[in-house]
């Protein structure tokens, strides 16, 4: 009797778990059900084939997989510096490192704009000597995306790098890889699944920015009006097309996460334990 | 085995050092010529792979100096110290610690490509190890799907692979079951023979310090407490 009882407790806990995890999916669904309900279809053809949209298509794709790439390179040597040298202050780097995260996006467009911006502490160097801006620039976008993306990278890779045994990479090094070689070879394959999520969830935040993108860029069509930016000017003007971008970017972001999912959830996880 | 004058050989690995933990200070003090396979034994916490990763560079000593052939790997008081990568020592890990995405070909062939051997030299001298080892079927397999057996001649292999002056053992056959160790044993001690140069074996094992050393070391709370040959009646310290 007892046993049964307390049988039936174990299974309270995980129907009371699954009827929560049914609710959020609910949670998380029913604002695309509202959009798609809403969403002019009609339209569809017409707002893809203008020029306008695939401009701003092209650039956030364009952008958003520069700054990927860019956010693998900074980030992983990041990543692993934090992961695998003590150093004093090494929390207050990697809160440093990371803040962009939990910062509003325009409060780190702003940022940028009083450093990097044409007239900012840094960025009015660029542009006396070098005559460049990142104002109006693709490459502002880019810098805005990897600001906001790069932490992502960082905190799935050093996650990863901590758990790695470094066993692996002392046992690389005695059969005559130098470090980097060790690194590259051994260490690297080994946390390849949290590699591509960090730099899939970079890429999809980057393909999303919106707030430091439009305060430290702009938004000026072709070069720094990204689909994200797009969208949001044209709720005022016209939410028909807004709604048909909307739709535009859910597909994209799905089709991404979905395509890359059973890949970075693999257990082909190399040298770790 | 004839006793080989330890002293006077420039072919010799001396050791002479301390490295300091924690919990206990290893001192080791003693030299192995080429041909002579040393077995270290001793409880568990004595400093047994602490010693061969002092010797593999994978831990730096705190006091005294490691040379090989005359030459200084590592001296705390001057900044001599030759990198991992730089020693010709090869190790076999305890868990063998394959490279999982790695091919067994591939495990094998990495030091050569890490040396800058080119790719079909290295995966060529890899096949002919492998084939000496009656494990060249395992060649395109991952280490995931080789048994025990399997798995240790390929690290056996890999370590071999660089053609180094010393081999250091940790524990080779501790994660092999004891109805395959007999045979693997066997095919251990050959392939050390064959050898020809130094080898510490670190193991819990006496059946392997009859087996495949002439000579025992042991180690207890970081220091040699025996030292000695191991006699044809197999008689070892207790």
């Amino acid at each position: 009797m007892t046993d049964a009882r307390s049988h039936r407790r174990h299974e309270r806990l995980p129907r009371t778990a699954v009827l929560l995890a049914a609710f959020t999916v609910v949670f998380f669904c029913l604002p695309f059900i509202g959009l798609l309900w809403r969403t002019p279809w009609t339209r569809l053809l017409d707002v893809f084939g203008d020029s306008t949209t695939r401009d701003a298509l092209w650039l956030s794709m364009r952008t958003s997989i520069t700054a990927a790439i860019v956010s693998v390179f900074l980030g992983v040597p990041l990543a692993w510096t934090l992961a695998s040298i003590p150093f004093r202050g090494r929390n207050i780097v990697r809160s440093l490192c990371l803040i962009s995260m939990v910062l509003p996006p325009v409060v780190g467009g702003i940022s940028l704009l009083f450093s990097l911006g044409r007239s900012g502490l840094f960025g009015r160097y660029l542009d006396d000597w070098f005559g460049f801006r990142f104002t109006f620039s693709s490459w502002g976008v880019v810098v805005a995306q990897v600001f906001v993306a790069l932490p992502f990278l960082v905190l799935t890779v050093e996650g990863a790098l901590r758990q790695a045994d470094p066993r692996f990479s002392e046992a690389a090094r005695s059969l005559g890889a130098n470090s980097w070689y060790a690194f590259r070879r051994v260490t690297l394959p080994s946390i390849r699944s949290a590699l591509i999520a960090g730099t899939v969830l970079a890429w999809a935040r980057a393909f999303g920015e919106f707030g430091a993108t439009i305060t430290f860029a702009g938004n000026y069509p072709g070069t720094t009006r990204t689909l994200s930016i797009a969208t949001y000017l044209s709720l005022e003007s016209d939410p028909g097309r807004a709604m048909v971008l909307s739709i535009m970017m859910i597909v994209i972001s799905f089709v991404v996460l979905v395509s890359l999912r059973d890949r970075w959830l693999s257990p082909t996880d190399g040298a770790r334990r | 085995m004839a006793e080989p004058d330890r002293r006077s050989s420039t072919m010799s690995l001396n050791l002479e050092f301390d490295v300091r933990r924690s919990s206990f200070t290893l001192h080791a003090k003693f030299d192995c010529v080429p041909g002579e396979t040393v077995a270290i034994i001793g409880p568990n916490g004595a400093g047994k792979t602490t010693l061969l990763k002092a010797i593999a560079g994978l831990v730096p000593v705190d006091d005294g100096s490691i040379r090989l052939d005359g030459v200084t790997l590592d001296r705390a008081s001057s900044d001599d110290f030759v990198e991992p990568d730089r020693r010709p020592i090869g190790m076999v890990f305890q868990d063998y610690l394959l490279f999982a995405h790695m091919t067994a070909l591939e495990n094998v062939a990495f030091g050569l490509r890490a040396r800058g051997e080119k790719v079909a030299e290295a995966r060529r001298r890899a096949k002919a190890l492998l084939e000496s080892m009656n494990i060249a079927d395992c060649a395109p397999l991952r280490p995931g799907s080789l048994s025990g057996g399997q798995q240790q001649r390929v690290a056996l292999a890999r370590a071999l692979a660089i053609e180094p002056r010393v081999l250091l053992l940790d524990e080779p056959l501790a994660a092999i079951d004891p109805a395959s160790r007999h045979e693997l044993r066997a095919n251990l001690s050959a392939q050390l023979r064959s050898f020809g140069r130094i080898v510490l074996l670190v193991t819990h094992d006496m059946d392997d310090v009859r087996a495949i050393a002439d000579r025992v070391i042991v180690l207890d709370s970081g220091r040699v407490v025996w030292d000695g040959p191991v006699t044809d009646d197999g008689w070892l310290p207790r």
